[in-house]
C-alpha cells in the first residue's frame, strides 16, 4: 500500500523538476531566439518576473522545510533572504568601479556622498566573486546558528519563537536603514552594471540568470527532499508532532532544529542572492517583518509539508499579486492575502498540494480494496460486473 | 552530598531518597524515598494526584527535584542530566496518555526508538540495514502489531498504541522502563496480554509500572508501594497493601 504512495509521490516529485526544467529551459530559448513578434516569443521583462518568483520559491522551500516538517515556524525567513541579497548586491556595487556617478575606482557612491574616505572593512573581498557567493552562504547560515543555539537551547519553541524571529528580522530592518552601517541605508544597493563581465540588464544576462534561478529551485527540492526522506527527515517529522517523546528515546532536538534551521537559512540566502541581480536593487524593506509573514503565507497555501506545495504557492500567490498590485484593485491586495490566507486555514488546512495528495490517496485506497474485492470475487470463480 | 548517600544505594538500579519537587508552592513531590533493586519489577499504585507521574519525570529528567538524591544504576545523578542524556543512559518511558508518532507508519515509529546513533550526522546519512528490520520485525512479533506495521500510528486503537509504544520502550532497548498507566483503555483480555508482555520484558529488564487497574496490578505479582500527596504511604506485597488501612481509607475505599 504504501508502495503505491511513495510511487505515486515520486511521479509529483519528477512532474515538478520536469516543469522547473521546461521552464528553466524553453523561457530563456524562446526569448534569446524567437523574434519579438512570434506569439511564443517569451518578453524579458516576463522572464524576469518569473524569476523573481522561482526566487520567491525557493525560499518557500526553505520555509516548508523547518514549518512543514520540523514544526518551527520562522517569521524572520525574509531576512536571511535578504542577507543573502546584501551580499549579492555588495558584490555587484564593487563591480560598478568607476563608472559610477561620482567615479570613484574603489568607493561606492553612497560612501562619496557620505563624505567616506575609505572603504569599511566589512566590504574587503566582495570585489571577488567567489568571496561573495562564500558570503552568500556563510551570513545567513551563521546568524542562523547562533540565533537558533540560543534559541534552541533556551527551549524557546511555538508562538515565542516566532516572536524572536519577527523581532530579528525588524532588528535588521532598523540598522540597515542607518547610513552609518555601511549599506546604503533606506536607497540600499542598487544601478548595478554588472556580473562576472556581462551587463545585468542585457536579455542574455537575464535568460541565464532566470535559468540558474530554475537550477536553483531543482538542487534546492533535491536538497530539501534528500533530508526529508532520510531517517533524520522522520525525526525531524517526530519533533514537530511529539517533541518531549523524541527526548525521551534519546535525540538530541535542539541538534536537530539547529541543523535544519540553518540549512534553511542557507538555501534562503541562496534565493535572495539570484533575486537581487534580477529585480535590480536591495534595500532595507525586505527586512521588512511582513515579507517574511507573507512567504509564510505561500507555504500555507501551497501546502505545508509537501514541499513541491511550497513552491507551487510561491508562485500561485504572487502570480496573483502581480495582476491585482498592477489594477484597480491595488489597494485591497493586503486584505484579499489576507482574506486568501483565512480562506485557505479554515477550507484547505492542508493547503492545495496537501489537500490534493490527501484525495489521491484517498482514491488509491478506494481503488485497492475495489482490486481486493474483485480479487476475492475472482477466487470464488464469479466475475465482479463493472461498469468501466 | 556524596556523603549522605546510603551505601545501599550502590546496589540499587533506582535510589530516590528525601525528593522534594514543588509547584508554585504545592508539595507534589513530599520527602520521597524509594529503591528498586536490579531486575526487580515494581507496581506503583495511589489516587490521581499521588505524585506517580512527576515521579516518573524526575527519573527522566522532565523535571528538576528541589531537593533528595535521585541515582541510577548505583552511581548516576540522575538531577545533573537531562532527557536526551538519561535515554541515552538506558532509561525508556511510556507515557500516560499513549505518545506515539502519529503521522508516521508503526515501523517508522519502532525504527526511530530503536537505539542507534543519535547524532545528527549519522541519522542524516543512515543506511536500513538487515539488523535494524530484524529488530523491527521481533518487537513487532512482540507486540502483535505484526499486520498493522505499514499503517500510521494515528490510525491505532487506543490499545494498539499502548501497545506500540511498549513497542518504542522494547526497541529502545533500555535497562530500566518505566511505564505509566499501560493498560488504560484496554479490554480485559488485552489486559491480561500486557500483564504476560510486562512479565516478560521484566526477565531481563527493570520495570517501574503504575497502574490503577487493581485486578492488573495482581496480576504482575509483584512488589506494590502505594504512594500518596507525595510520599510512600505502604510497601509490600498486594495482599499487605491492600490489607493497610491509610490505603484503604485514602486509595482503595471500603
Ligand atoms: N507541571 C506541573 N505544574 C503544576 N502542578 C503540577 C505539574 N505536574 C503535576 N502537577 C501537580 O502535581 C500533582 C501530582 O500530579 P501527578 O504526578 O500527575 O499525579 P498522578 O500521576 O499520581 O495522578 C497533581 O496535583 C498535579 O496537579
Ligand atoms: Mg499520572
Amino acid at each position: 500500500m504504501r508502495h503505491t504512495l511513495t510511487r505515486s509521490l515520486d511521479r509529483s516529485a519528477t512532474t515538478f523538476l520536469l516543469i522547473v526544467a521546461g521552464a528553466g529551459i524553453l523561457l530563456p530559448l524562446s526569448n534569446l531566439l524567437l523574434p519579438a513578434s512570434s506569439p511564443l516569443h517569451v518578453p524579458t521583462y516576463v522572464m524576469t518576473l518569473f524569476g523573481k518568483y522561482v526566487c520567491y520559491a525557493v525560499l518557500a522551500l526553505s520555509i516548508d522545510l523547518i514549518w512543514g516538517y520540523c514544526g518551527i515556524l520562522s517569521l524572520g525567513h525574509g531576512a536571511f533572504f535578504a542577507l543573502g541579497g546584501y551580499a549579492m548586491g555588495m558584490y555587484l556595487m564593487r563591480q560598478i568601479g568607476p563608472r559610477g556617478v561620482y567615479a570613484d575606482p574603489v568607493l561606492p557612491d553612497f560612501m562619496v556622498f557620505l563624505n567616506w574616505k575609505t572603504l569599511p572593512w566589512y566590504w574587503y573581498g566582495f570585489d571577488m566573486f567567489w568571496f561573495a557567493i562564500l558570503m552568500v552562504v556563510l551570513v545567513p547560515s551563521l546568524l542562523a546558528f547562533c540565533f537558533g543555539w540560543l534559541a534552541f537551547r533556551s527551549r524557546v519553541t511555538g508562538v515565542y519563537f516566532s516572536i524572536i524571529t519577527q523581532a530579528m528580522t525588524y532588528a535588521l530592518l532598523l540598522a540597515f536603514f542607518r547610513n552609518d552601517f555601511g549599506f546604503g541605508g533606506n536607497n540600499g544597493l542598487t544601478d548595478f552594471k554588472d556580473l562576472l563581465g556581462f551587463n545585468v540588464q542585457a536579455s542574455g544576462t537575464r535568460a541565464a540568470l532566470f535559468a540558474t534561478s530554475c537550477l536553483l529551485l531543482a538542487l534546492s527540492f533535491l536538497m530539501c527532499r534528500a533530508v526529508v526522506r532520510s531517517k533524520l527527515g522522520k525525526i525531524l517529522i517526530a519533533i514537530r508532532d511529539a517533541e518531549s517523546r523524541t527526548r525521551f528515546l534519546g535525540y538530541r532536538v535542539e541538534s536537530y532544529k539547529l541543523f535544519v534551521f540553518t540549512l534553511s537559512a542557507c538555501i534562503a540566502g541562496l534565493a535572495g542572492a539570484l533575486y537581487v541581480p534580477q529585480v535590480g536593487i536591495i534595500n532595507p524593506s525586505e527586512f521588512a517583518p511582513g515579507n517574511s509573514i507573507e512567504a509564510v503565507i505561500w507555504v500555507a497555501v501551497g501546502g505545508r509539508g509537501t514541499l513541491v506545495g511550497a513552491a507551487l504557492g510561491a508562485v500561485v500567490v504572487n502570480y496573483a499579486k502581480t495582476l491585482f498590485t498592477s489594477g484597480a484593485l491595488a489597494p485591497y491586495w493586503l486584505f484579499m492575502l489576507g482574506a486568501l490566507f483565512i480562506l485557505v486555514t479554515l477550507l484547505l488546512p492542508k493547503g492545495l498540494v496537501g489537500t490534493w495528495y490527501a484525495w489521491r490517496e484517498g482514491r488509491q485506497r478506494a481503488a485497492l480494496s475495489l482490486d481486493a474485492d474483485s480479487a476475492a470475487f475472482e477466487d470464488s470463480g464469479v466475475k465482479p460486473h463493472m461498469a468501466e | 552530598m556524596s556523603s549522605a548517600i546510603d551505601p545501599r544505594a550502590t546496589s540499587a538500579m533506582l535510589y530516590l531518597d528525601g525528593v522534594h519537587v514543588t509547584f508554585d508552592g504545592f508539595h507534589a513531590i513530599n520527602n520521597l524515598s524509594l529503591t528498586i533493586a536490579p531486575g526487580e519489577m515494581r507496581a506503583i499504585i495511589g489516587p490521581n494526584g499521588a505524585g506517580k507521574t512527576t515521579m516518573m519525570d524526575i527519573i527522566t529528567g522532565k523535571t528538576k527535584p528541589d531537593e533528595g538524591d535521585v541515582l541510577f544504576d548505583g552511581i548516576t545523578d540522575l538531577t545533573r542530566l537531562d532527557e536526551t542524556q538519561i535515554a541515552e543512559l538506558g532509561i525508556g518511558r511510556k507515557f500516560q496518555k499513549p505518545t506515539v508518532f502519529e503521522s508516521q507508519t508503526v515501523e517508522d515509529n519502532l525504527l526511530l526508538a530503536l537505539n542507534a546513533d543519535h547524532r545528527v550526522r549519522s541519522t542524516l546519512f543512515w543506511q536500513r540495514s538487515k539488523a535494524d528490520d530484524a529488530a523491527i520485525d521481533c518487537v513487532l512479533d512482540t507486540i502483535r502489531l505484526d499486520n498493522a506495521r505499514r499503517q500510521l500510528a494515528g490510525s491505532l486503537s487506543h490499545g494498539q498504541k499502548q501497545w506500540l509504544e511498549i513497542g518504542m520502550l522494547l526497541a529502545q532497548d533500555p535497562k530500566l522502563l518505566l511505564v505509566d498507566e499501560p493498560v488504560a483503555g484496554m479490554t480485559d483480555i488485552e489486559t491480561h496480554q500486557t500483564a504476560e508482555l510486562l512479565k516478560e520484558i521484566n526477565r531481563d529488564k527493570t520495570v517501574v509500572v503504575v497502574e490503577h487497574d487493581m485486578t492488573f496490578v495482581r496480576e504482575l505479582g509483584v512488589k506494590v508501594t502505594c504512594l500518596h500527596e507525595g510520599s510512600v504511604l505502604a510497601e509490600g506485597s498486594i495482599d499487605q497493601v491492600s490489607a493497610n488501612d491509610r490505603v484503604i481509607e485514602v486509595y482503595l475505599g471500603r
